[in-house]
């Protein structure tokens, strides 16, 4: 027994044949090979499946594909530029070694852009609040930390050039 | 200009960044089906019927198989000889060593919850997973024994029948004269100290890719492993296969830490599928199978007599300890050996007991966890520091500084043999001045002065200490091969395979000071065995030392050649040529040169070429660099911490590290090791414990019971840096991928008992979990 699902994945619609069960980490990863949505533990500690669901976070691996019918997902591919080039926030982990074997590096910087739309300009507290549902094992998190604090501070300026 | 020593940005980063990066999670081929493993139930039980006929029968399913369908086909799995002792090493511990070899599946008997059973191999993992579901399993449950001491008494069964009993692996070594030094001291205190089960939990589970050619017999297979050529080595044995045939990728991996150190039944029965169904395979373990059955590590018990005097001088150490290895240790003595041959760290202590037990229990396999027997043996030590100086009512730095080595008894020999058959000589460093820096960075005077006043308006607030001594860059070899190409690119070829520690970066820095080019111009491979004949793997901080200084002198040599035949072709010595961004010219006429393309285009064999006669045609160079033995890094964590009495919660205030690592490659990465390495420690100090029952089961078998610290618990570590070169290679470094790991539970346990201080609280065993510190705390103040 298949549904059929028609979703907006980062910008393009897609129509797709699924299983009900299937769960919508599967279906980025099996399915549309958007492989950089990555699963660390399937029971929605780890974070690494973090993607954007109509704007909001929400862990990919407790989520069923058909739930996303005519929505809108945004997955860690859909952050690079058109033209190839980093985000201010890939920059910035990378300016900042905010990650040592990556794996679980797509899962922060979907969170962390969920959450800066929501709150541009964080405290260091509401920062790891805000990350503290996404598991680290190399980096020890406070270069991810800088990393968030890079970006918010050069959005500040930026509003602050604006105006 | 020198890019060694520069923070270079890291070349990894923008495939990890941008989703990009390819884990063998990721990959699908052609006609790939999945596998999933059927696990015990059980501690320990008798199989006595396994019923797979309705799984078979099951739509989308081509194979299920159990161990009596390879009966024949593949051997079992052997401890790993790479890890076996040299001779020199076994006349002096005389070692007691039963082979434990391991089955690929279980045959007629579990001994662990979590050993695998049967596979299923079936067109995805849902309907894998159904399938499952259709296997029934009749177990006769056995008597488990989860505790090592119970395995050791002389009446129990035995769990694996070949042995004559469940110690696996024994040794004992001493130097000096502890009986006498007892009787010489003053004092003398008996503790047990305890280190726990923990996993090593990288965020990438395990995973297995397997396609076999039949056309021309080629087996390739990626697995997320720390050690390539071992896993190709035990295919190729295993399965029988010319080893030639065998090539094992590792592409990105999403951390180690040490549990992907190891060849599993999984990466040797994967690739045999692959061959017998003739098609890819695919196997993603999942996070439950990863705490129940990926090799485990730590879960040590010590029991030490300490002799000392009145002025703090400790005269003496005797230390029995038992390392409960769960149904099979594949590394033997690795981890316990550790333990035993850093335990003293940086003090001078001349005599000298130690013996450990490795025994055999119904819980999971066991092998390294970052530091791999050395946070061990600093949680013993610095527990036993802080312990003498309580009992003393000395400031356990007077203590520390007392027993230290000194900088004038470098090379220190402590009278033991390496693990390599080497003897322990520490090269170089300067401990004390290294604990000076740490207390000054730690502001350890003043912290003293206000904690009296902070403490007297009932504030728990604390400060620990720890130490260590690391032998890093472990032998036997690793190589490199640094080939020019056509376009004036350099590549490196590597065997150590990263995974997250930025070989790509780093061994590129190495590569590019020998060329005078950008590390732009320069690619690093590794993880890969078809690229480079011999290789070892990344664990036991060895990259930077082994894979660096080979990346290092091959280099050189491929420079020399290149000077030769700039030489050749400008009719000038060699010697008067200098190269730098892609060009060689005299040194006395810089526009006069040739270009590396130039260069890579008259090596090629024929009769144009113009490499110098007696050597080579081509622009390669090959190293292998085979340490001496290995080299010692050390340093000071300092943590202050604040205790809740009500609720038994640990807050870390500050952490501060001083370290040594020799020469430093790129000090951003270097710090990323230890701020990464402190918060894993801190996961063991705090939060981190693998809970069985005693009936073998694992009670701690999500995310939900097994803690991992988030951004919420570690706070930014503090460093300052210490940088004596190591006299043991041409680069001068040292390893650095543990040393943050070691201290932590040392450091911060110390500092809870100081913040605790004058309550008599003994806190010998770990985690420091709220529930119990908070007992411990009512005990005390109702004793």
């Amino acid at each position: 027994m298949t549904e059929t699902i028609s979703v907006l994945v980062n910008g393009k619609k897609i129509t797709s044949e699924v299983e009900p069960r299937l769960l919508l980490s599967d279906y980025l990863r099996e399915k549309l090979d958007l492989t950089g949505t990555h699963l660390g533990c399937e029971h929605g500690v780890c974070g690494a499946c973090t993607i954007l669901v109509n704007g909001r976070t929400v862990r990919s691996c407790l989520m069923l594909a058909v739930q996303v019918d005519g929505c809108e997902v945004d997955t860690v591919e859909s952050l690079t530029e058109g033209d190839g080039m980093l985000s201010p926030l890939q920059q910035a982990f990378a300016d900042n070694h905010a990650l040592q074997c990556g794996f679980c590096t797509p899962g922060f910087l979907m969170t962390i852009t969920g959450f800066l739309e929501n709150n541009p300009d964080p405290n260091d507290e509401e920062i790891k609040q805000a990350i503290s549902g996404n598991l680290c094992r190399c980096t020890g998190y406070t270069n991810i930390l800088k990393a968030v604090k890079q970006v918010s501070k050069s959005r500040k300026l930026k509003e602050v050039v604006k105006e | 200009m020198t890019f060694t020593g520069k923070n270079i940005k890291r070349k990894e980063d923008y495939r990890l960044l941008s989703g990009n990066s390819q884990f063998v999670a990721d990959m699908q081929e052609p006609g790939m089906a999945e596998a999933l493993f059927v696990r015990s139930e059980h501690a320990h039980a008798k199989l006595n019927k396994i019923d797979i006929s309705k799984a078979e029968n099951m739509g989308g399913v081509y194979s299920v198989i159990i161990a009596e369908h390879f009966n024949g086909e593949v051997d079992q799995l052997p401890p790993h000889s790479e890890f076996t002792l040299p001779q020199n090493l076994i006349d002096e511990i005389n070692p007691i060593i039963q082979p434990c070899p391991e089955d690929i599946l279980a045959k007629d008997r579990v001994i662990y919850v979590g050993q695998p059973i049967a596979i299923i191999v079936a067109d995805n993992r849902y309907i894998a997973e159904d399938a499952a579901e259709l296997i029934e399993i009749e177990y006769e449950s056995l008597p488990s024994i989860t505790d090592p001491y119970k395995a050791m008494e002389q009446d129990v069964d035995i769990i694996h029948e070949q042995m004559s009993s469940n110690i696996q692996a024994q040794f004992d070594l001493s130097t000096g004269n502890y009986d006498q030094a007892l009787k010489d001291s003053d004092n003398v205190l008996k503790e047990r100290i305890k280190t726990p089960r923990v996993a090593a939990n990288p965020i990438e589970t395990r995973g297995i890719l397997s396609t076999y050619d039949s056309r021309n017999g080629k087996l390739q297979v990626w697995s997320s492993t720390q050690v390539t050529f071992m896993v190709r080595k035990y295919i190729s044995k295993l399965l029988g296969l010319v080893e030639h045939n065998v090539r094992v990728v590792a592409p990105d991996v999403g951390g180690g830490f040490g549990s992907k150190c190891a060849v599993y039944p999984e990466e040797i029965i994967i690739p045999y599928l692959s061959m017998k169904l003739d098609r890819p395979v695919r196997w993603i373990e999942d996070r439950m199978e990863h705490l129940l059955s990926t090799r485990q590590s730590r879960d040590q018990t010590h029991d030490v007599k300490v002799s000392y005097n009145n002025d703090g001088t400790i005269t003496g150490i005797q230390d029995y300890f038992v390392l409960d290895n769960g149904a099979y240790n594949p590394l033997v003595l690795t981890c316990s050996y550790n333990t035993a041959a850093h335990l003293r760290g940086v003090y001078d202590i001349p005599n000298f007991v130690i013996g450990g037990n490795c025994v055999v229990t119904n819980k999971a396999p066991t092998i390294a966890y970052r530091g791999a027997g050395r946070p061990e043996a600093v949680f013993v030590m610095d527990r036993i520091i802080h312990l003498v100086a309580t009992s003393l009512e000395l400031d356990p730095v007077e203590v520390m500084m007392k027993n230290m080595i000194k900088p004038e008894q470098l090379p220190y020999d402590s009278g033991l043999i390496y693990r390599d058959g080497e003897k322990v000589i520490y090269d170089s460093g300067d401990y004390p001045d290294g604990l000076k820096q740490a207390l000054e960075l730690a502001n350890y005077d003043k912290f003293r002065k206000e904690q009296k006043k902070v403490k007297s308006d009932g504030s728990y607030v604390g400060i620990g200490i720890s130490s260590y001594v690391e032998g890093t860059g472990i032998g036997p070899h690793e190589g490199a091969i640094v080939r020019l190409d056509s376009s004036g690119h350099v590549m490196a070829f590597v065997g150590s395979a990263p995974h997250g520690q930025s070989h790509e970066t780093t061994l590129s820095q190495i590569c590019a000071d020998e060329f005078g080019l950008d590390p732009e111009k320069v690619t690093v491979k590794a993880g890969d065995t078809d690229l480079i004949p011999y290789g070892v793997g990344t664990f036991a901080s060895r990259g930077a030392v082994t894979a660096g200084n080979a990346v290092h002198v091959a280099s050189k040599k491929l420079q020399e050649k290149l000077l030769a035949i700039a030489g050749e072709i400008l009719e000038i010595s060699p010697s008067d040529l200098e190269m730098n961004d892609g060009k060689v010219f005299p040194r006395a006429m810089q526009n006069k040169y040739v270009t590396l393309e130039d260069l890579a285009l008259a090596a090629k064999p024929g009769p144009k070429c113009k490499v110098p006669e007696g050597m080579e045609p081509g622009v390669e160079a090959t190293h292998y660099f085979v340490p001496p033995t290995v080299t010692y890094s050390s340093g000071y964590h300092v943590a202050i911490v604040e205790v809740d009495e009500e609720t038994g919660f640990v807050d870390i205030l500050k952490y501060y590290v001083v370290h040594d690592a020799g020469k430093v490659l790129n000090p951003k990465i270097v710090d990323g090791q230890i701020q990464g390495g402190v918060a894993q420690g801190i996961g063991a100090a705090l939060y981190e414990e693998l809970v069985y029952d005693d009936n073998g089961q694992l009670l701690t078998g999500t995310y939900m019971d097994y803690l991992i610290p988030t951004a919420m618990e570690i706070p930014d570590v503090e460093m300052d840096h210490q940088e004596f070169l190591s006299t043991r290679n041409p680069m001068g470094v040292k390893g650095v991928g543990e040393g943050g790991t070691i201290s932590p539970p040392a450091a911060i346990t110390n500092a809870v008992c100081d913040a605790l201080n004058p309550l008599d609280i003994k806190l010998n065993d770990l985690p420091i979990s709220p529930s119990k510190l908070r007992q411990r705390i009512k005990v005390a103040k109702t004793s």
